[in-house]
C-alpha cells in the first residue's frame, strides 16, 4: 500500500514539474514544494506504520573503513545471533564515502547508522543526524569535548582514537646506527627529535641504502587518486595545526580552522621539507608514484623493503597481513612527523578521530532505537569490547573500557605511551576544518604534479590557498 | 485485423511501456525539471532557474576543460579508427588465405566490456611508461593517447566487419569491367570502391563519434580523470558533478541536459545526412 | 605476373600475422601477469613470471575472495540472460502491435521509442536511479524490469522495421482461421521474427554483460554484477592488489571469449544489422 502512495507521490511531482516547465517560470516554486509536502506525507506513513510492528529486526551500518570489513561480517552473525537484530553492513570503496553515503540516504532502506567525519561533515548531513545526548554511550564517553555538537544537542559520538605519524622498523634503524660508516651524529631512532636530525640520518641511510639492505628509507608516497589522503589530509594536518594555533581567539585548532575564510598556507615550506625528504629518499621513482597505492606502502614496509614508512595506528593490521611479512612486532615504532617548525622537539604524533557514529533521524523511532542498541552493545557488552579492543583494533574513547582491555597491537600501544609523555604535545586532527574533500581532493592531484615535474611549489601552494577560498565559500552558500 | 488487435493492448504493449515510462520517460522528464532547480534527494527541489547552468560553466574550469578533452578525443579516434579499420577491411577482402580467422580475432575486442578494457590497457601503457620512470597520470597526454589507443584496439574489428560488408556489396562486376577498361588498382579504388562505400563511412563515422563522445567505462577504469581531472571526459565529469561533491546534483543535472542536447545534436546531422543519401539513390 | 602477386600475398598475410599478434597481446599478457606475485605486476609486466615470481593460482583465489567473483558471475549470467529474453519477448509484441495497429498513439510511441535511443545514460541516471529505489526495483528483478525500460527503444525500432516487411496477408489468415491476437502473434509471427530476434538477442547481450554504471547505480551497494567486480577491486578494501586484478580481468573475459567463439557469426551478422539499422 504505502509503495502505491509512494508511486503516486512520485509520478504527481512529475507531473507538477511538467506542468511548471509548461508554465515557464511564472510561479515556480509552489508545485514544487507541494509534490515534495505530498511525498513527505507518504514518507510519514511509512514510518508510522512500521512503528506499529514490535521492533526493529533490521538495521544497516554503512561502513567507512575497508580494511575492518570483514570484523564487521562477524560481528553483525554474533550480533544477530544474540538478539536476532540483523545487521547489514555495507562497506563504501575507499575514497568514495560521501558518494555513497549521498546515495544511499535517499534511498528506502537507508543507512540507520552512518558516519560523519567532524563539524564538516555535520553540516552535511545535518538533517539526517539524530540528537544523541540522552544516550548511554554518550554519557560513557571520556571526554564529552570530543563530540560533534551544535547547540545543546550531541550528534556525532566518537568512537575510535587514532594516531599517526612515521612509522619505522626499529631493525633496520639498529643496523644504520651500528655502521661504522654513519655520519648522523645521534645513535637511536629515539634520539631523534626535530626536522634537521631526521633529514640527516635519513639521507645518509640512502647513500647506504645497500649496505643495509633496502630499497629506499621510505616507502612510495602513494598518490594514485584515492589513494592520497596520507598527504592531502593527514600530512597537510601539521602545518594547518600550526597556523590556527597562532589564532588564539579560539580555543582549538579546529574551531579556528572552521572559521578561517582564507589561509595563508604560512607553513608550507615545512610541508615541502617533509614531502620532498619523503620523495627525494624513497624506494620508488618519482614517476612512478602516481601509481602506487596505500596498500603497495605497507607492504614494502611490511617486506622490510624501506625503514619508514607515514601512516596510523590502523595499519597494523595491513602490515601483518601481508605474505612474507617481516617487521618483528617489537621493532614497529612511531616516531612524530617533524616539519622543522621550531619548538617540534616537544611535539608529538597527531591524535584525534574522524570516525563519529550518527544515527539517521528519518528512518522510524524502532530503527533508531535498535540502532542506538548495537552501538552501545559495541562498546559497552563484553562480546563487544572484545572485538573493539582485539579485531578491530579501536582505542576507544569510553570509561567502560579497562586498561586491561585497551588494544593490544604495537602501534595502538605506541599511540597510547607517546599520548602519556611528560612534555610532548599531541598534535590535534585540524583537518576537520578542512573544507571539503574537494580541497583535498584537489590538493593531492596538484601534489602529484608537483612530483612529478608539472607543478611548482608554488603552483601547488596556490591550489591550495584557493581551494581553500571557494570551497570555503561555496559551502557557506 | 487492427480492430481486433487493438483490445489486446495491455497485454501486447503494455508491460514495454511501463518500463518504458518508469525507467526511461518520468526520469527524463525530471531530469529537465530538476536541472532548474537545487535538490539533494528530488523531493526537496527548490526552483532556481538557469544558475546551475551558469554555474556549470563559470564555477570553474573543469566542464569545459572536459568538453575541449572530449572533442579532442573524439576527433582524433574518429578519424584514426575509420582510417585504420578501412585499410584492414580492404587487406582483407583481398581473397587472401585465412581472412575469416583475421577476422575473428581483430573483432574480439570489441567484445570485452569498457571496465576491463581500461584496466588491460592501464597495466600495458604503466608498463611501457615504467621504462621511461613516469606513468599514465604523469601527463595528460598520455591518458589521451592512452584513451586513443584503447578505442582502437576496441573498435577498428566492429567497424572494419561494417566496411567489409559495404565493400562485398560493391559488385564484382563492376570491378572487372573497370579492369577490363584498363583502369588501374589506384582508380577503381578512388573511382569505385570508396563512393560506394559510402554509406559504410557514413554508418562508421556516426558510430564512432557518438561511441567516443559518450565514453565513460574506458575512462574512469584507465585514468579516471588523473592528473588533476585532467583527462576528464564529459560523461565522468558529470557523474563526478552529480556524486562527488554534496550540493551540487543540481548542477550535474544542468551538464547532463547541455550533453544530452550535444548527443541530440549529433544525431540529428547523422539522421538528416543519412535523408539526404537516400533521396540522392 | 603469379610469382610477383605470390610474393606480394605472403608480405600481406605476414603483415596480418603481426597485427593479429599485436590485437591478441594485451590479453595474453593480462594473462602471464595473473600468474605472477603483485609485487612483480606493475614494474615488468612484459617479463614472464620466474620461479621467484611465480604465484601460482593463489592471485585467483585472492581475487575471487575479495570480490565475491563466483557469486557477481552467477548474477551477471542471471541478468544477462533474463533481460535479454524479456526484452525479446516484450519489446516483439509491443513492435507488432504499434506496427499493425495504426494510430497517433501508437506512432507517437514509435517515435519516443526511437528517441530514447539518442538520450545519453547520464541525463537520466540520477532520477532513474531515485525512481528504482522509491519503487523498489533496487533488487535483481527491478534492474530486469529497468533493462526492458532502456532496451526498448533499440528494440522495438529493429522488430518494428522488420515487422513492416512482413506482408500483411500472412496474419490476417490466421486470424481468419479463428486464431486470436495472442495465439496469431505466438504461433505465426513470432517464429517469423526470428531472425531479427536474434540480432535483437545479441546486441542485447553485449550492452548488458558489460554495462556497469547502470547496474551500480541500482544495486551497486548490494550485488555486484562482474564489471563493479572488477571496478571495486580498484578502491574497494583500502587496496589495489595488481594480482588479484590481473585474474579477475582474466576470469572476465573469458566467458566473453567462449560467447564469442560459439555463436561468432550470429555475433557479426548481429552487429552489421544493428549498426546499420541504428
Amino acid at each position: 500500500m504505502n509503495k502505491v502512495s509512494k508511486v503516486l507521490a512520485f509520478s504527481l511531482a512529475a507531473l507538477m514539474s511538467l506542468s511548471t516547465l509548461a508554465a515557464c517560470s511564472s510561479a515556480p516554486a509552489a508545485p514544487a514544494s507541494s509534490a515534495a509536502a505530498s511525498s513527505e506525507a507518504a514518507s510519514a506513513e511509512v514510518s508510522s506504520q512500521a512503528a506499529s510492528a514490535e521492533g526493529a529486526k533490521e538495521i544497516y551500518y554503512l561502513n567507512f573503513k575497508p580494511e575492518i570489513a570483514s570484523v564487521y561480517d562477524e560481528i553483525a552473525k554474533d550480533y544477530e545471533a544474540e538478539t536476532g537484530v540483523k545487521l547489514n553492513v555495507v562497506t563504501a570503496a575507499s575514497g568514495t564515502y560521501e558518494q555513497t553515503l549521498t546515495s544511499e540516504i535517499a534511498k528506502d532502506e537507508a543507512p540507520t547508522i552512518f558516519q560523519i567525519n567532524g563539524p564538516v561533515g555535520y553540516q552535511n548531513w545535518k538533517d539526517y543526524c539524530l540528537d544523541l545526548k540522552d544516550t548511554e554511550l554518550y554519557k560513557h564517553l571520556t571526554d564529552k569535548s570530543l563530540a560533534v555538537t551544535s547547540g545543546d544537542g550531541v550528534y556525532g559520538i566518537p568512537y575510535a582514537i587514532e594516531g599517526y605519524g612515521i612509522i619505522y622498523n626499529n631493525a633496520i634503524m639498529s643496523k644504520y646506527f651500528a655502521l661504522p660508516n654513519k655520519k648522523a651524529k645521534v645513535s637511536s631512532a629515539a634520539e631523534i627529535n626535530n626536522f634537521a636530525t631526521l633529514k640527516e640520518v635519513v639521507e645518509d641511510m640512502t647513500a647506504n641504502a645497500k649496505a643495509l639492505g633496502i630499497k629506499g628509507v621510505f616507502a612510495s608516497t602513494s598518490l594514485t587518486t584515492g589513494e592520497d589522503w596520507r598527504w592531502q589530509t593527514h600530512l597537510a594536518n601539521i602545518p594547518f595545526f600550526y597556523e590556527f594555533k597562532e589564532n588564539t581567539a579560539f580555543p582549538s585548532t579546529v574551531l579556528a580552522g572552521l572559521d578561517a575564510k582564507e589561509i595563508a598556507f604560512k607553513y608550507s615550506d615545512n610541508y615541502k621539507n617533509i614531502f620532498d625528504l619523503y620523495t627525494n629518499n624513497s624506494c620508488t621513482k618519482k614517476g612512478l608514484l602516481g601509481s602506487k597505492s596505500v596498500d603497495d606502502s605497507m607492504a614494502e614496509f611490511a617486506l622490510g623493503n624501506v625503514a619508514m614508512v607515514q601512516n596510523g595506528n590502523w595499519a597494523w593490521g595491513q602490515i601483518s597481513k601481508v605474505d612474507g611479512n617481516t617487521v618483528k612486532e617489537a621493532d614497529v615504532k612511531f616516531m612524530p612527523i617533524y616539519t622543522g617548525v621550531s619548538g617540534e622537539e616537544k611535539q608529538g604524533l597527531c591524535v584525534g578521530t574522524e570516525n563519529f557514529f550518527a544515527i539517521n533521524s528519518k528512518v522510524s523511532a524502532d530503527k533508531q532505537k535498535a540502532s542506538i542498541d548495537f552501538i552501545n552493545w559495541l562498546f559497552t557488552s563484553d562480546k563487544g569490547k572484545s572485538y573493539v579492543s582485539t579485531k578491530l583494533g579501536f582505542i576507544a574513547p569510553f570509561d567502560t573500557f579497562t586498561d586491561a582491555e585497551k588494544p593490544s597491537d604495537p602501534l595502538a600501544k605506541e599511540v597510547l605511551a607517546w599520548s602519556s609523555k611528560k612534555d610532548i604535545n599531541n598534535v590535534a586532527w585540524t583537518f576537520a576544518a578542512f573544507p571539503s574533500q574537494k580541497f583535498k581532493d584537489d590538493f593531492g592531484a596538484a601534489l602529484l604534479e608537483y612530483v612529478q615535474g608539472g607543478k611548482t611549489w608554488d603552483d601547488v601552494k596556490k591550489v591550495v590557498i584557493d581551494g581553500w577560498k571557494t570551497e570555503r565559500a561555496a559551502a557557506a552558500k | 485485423m487492427q480492430k481486433a488487435l487493438k483490445k489486446y493492448f495491455a497485454f501486447f504493449a503494455l508491460p514495454t511501456l511501463l518500463a518504458f515510462l518508469i525507467s526511461f520517460v518520468i526520469p527524463f522528464l525530471m531530469g529537465i525539471y530538476l536541472s532548474f532547480t537545487k535538490f539533494k534527494t528530488v523531493t526537496d527541489a527548490k526552483w532556481i532557474g538557469f544558475d546551475n547552468y551558469i554555474q556549470a560553466f563559470t564555477a570553474n574550469k573543469e566542464f569545459i576543460n572536459s568538453l575541449w578533452f572530449t572533442f579532442r578525443f573524439t576527433v582524433v579516434s574518429v578519424i584514426f579508427i575509420n582510417l585504420f579499420a578501412f585499410l584492414l577491411a580492404l587487406l582483407l577482402t583481398k581473397s587472401l588465405r585465412g581472412t575469416n580467422v583475421f577476422r575473428t580475432i581483430f573483432f574480439i575486442p570489441n567484445l570485452i566490456g569498457g571496465i576491463v578494457l581500461g584496466y588491460i590497457w592501464q597495466l600495458i601503457i604503466n608498463g611501457v611508461l615504467y621504462f621511461f620512470d613516469v606513468t599514465i597520470t604523469t601527463d595528460p597526454n598520455y591518458g589521451f593517447w592512452g584513451l586513443v589507443v584503447l578505442m582502437n584496439w576496441q573498435l577498428i574489428g566492429y567497424m572494419m566487419v561494417i566496411y567489409i560488408a559495404g565493400i562485398q556489396n560493391i559488385s564484382g562486376d563492376l570491378m572487372d569491367a573497370a579492369a577490363v577498361d584498363g583502369a588501374s588498382k589506384g582508380q577503381i579504388l578512388r573511382h569505385i570502391t570508396i563512393p560506394l562505400v559510402m554509406p559504410s563511412v557514413t554508418i562508421c563515422t556516426f558510430l564512432t563519434l557518438t561511441n567516443s563522445f559518450k565514453l565513460f567505462d574506458q575512462n574512469l577504469a584507465l585514468t579516471a580523470g588523473a592528473p588533476s581531472r585532467q583527462t576528464e571526459m564529459l560523461a565522468l565529469n558529470i557523474y563526478n558533478t552529480f556524486y562527488g561533491r554534496v550540493g551540487y546534483e543540481g548542477v550535474g543535472q544542468a551538464k547532463a541536459v547541455v550533453f544530452f542536447i550535444m548527443v541530440a545534436a549529433i544525431a540529428f546531422i547523422q539522421l538528416y545526412l543519412t535523408r539526404k543519401r537516400e533521396v540522392e539513390n | 605476373m603469379q610469382a610477383k602477386s605470390k610474393i606480394r600475398n605472403t608480405f600481406l598475410i605476414a603483415l596480418l600475422v603481426l597485427l593479429s599478434v599485436l590485437f591478441l597481446a594485451p590479453a595474453f599478457i593480462v594473462l602471464m601477469n595473473s600468474f605472477k606475485n603483485r609485487f612483480s605486476i606493475a614494474d615488468e609486466p612484459f617479463v614472464f613470471p620466474t620461479t621467484d615470481t611465480f604465484a601460482g593460482i593463489n592471485n585467483y583465489i585472492n581475487g575471487i575472495t575479495k570480490t565475491g567473483f563466483l557469486s557477481a558471475a552467477g548474477y551477471s549470467v542471471f541478468i544477462t540472460i533474463t533481460s535479454v529474453a524479456v526484452i525479446v519477448l516484450f519489446t516483439a509484441m509491443t513492435a507488432w502491435y504499434i506496427t499493425r495497429v495504426k494510430s497517433k498513439f501508437t506512432s507517437g510511441l514509435y517515435y519516443a521509442f526511437v528517441f530514447s535511443m539518442i538520450v545519453p545514460f547520464q541525463m537520466v541516471m540520477f532520477t532513474m536511479s531515485k525512481m528504482a529505489n522509491l519503487l523498489g526495483l533496487d533488487n535483481i528483478f527491478g534492474l530486469i524490469f529497468i533493462y526492458l525500460g532502456f532496451g526498448a527503444g533499440l528494440s522495438v525500432f529493429m522488430f518494428a522495421g522488420f515487422v513492416k516487411s512482413i506482408p500483411l496477408e500472412i496474419e490476417e489468415a490466421s486470424m481468419i482461421d479463428s486464431c486470436n491476437p495472442i495465439q496469431t502473434f505466438f504461433l505465426v509471427v513470432f517464429p517469423m521474427l526470428k531472425p531479427i530476434a536474434i540480432t535483437v538477442a545479441i546486441l542485447n547481450t553485449m550492452w548488458i554483460w558489460n554495462d556497469y554504471l547502470l547496474p551500480y547505480l541500482v544495486i551497486g551497494t548490494k550485488y555486484r554484477t562482474i564489471p563493479i567486480a572488477v571496478q571495486y577491486l580498484r578502491g574497494g578494501y583500502g587496496s589495489k592488489d595488481m594480482g588479484a586484478m590481473m585474474a579477475v580481468l582474466v576470469l572476465a573475459m573469458i566467458p566473453v571469449i567462449i560467447f564469442y567463439l560459439s555463436c561468432q557469426k550470429h555475433i557479426i551478422k548481429g552487429v552489421t544489422a544493428g549498426a546499420v539499422k541504428g
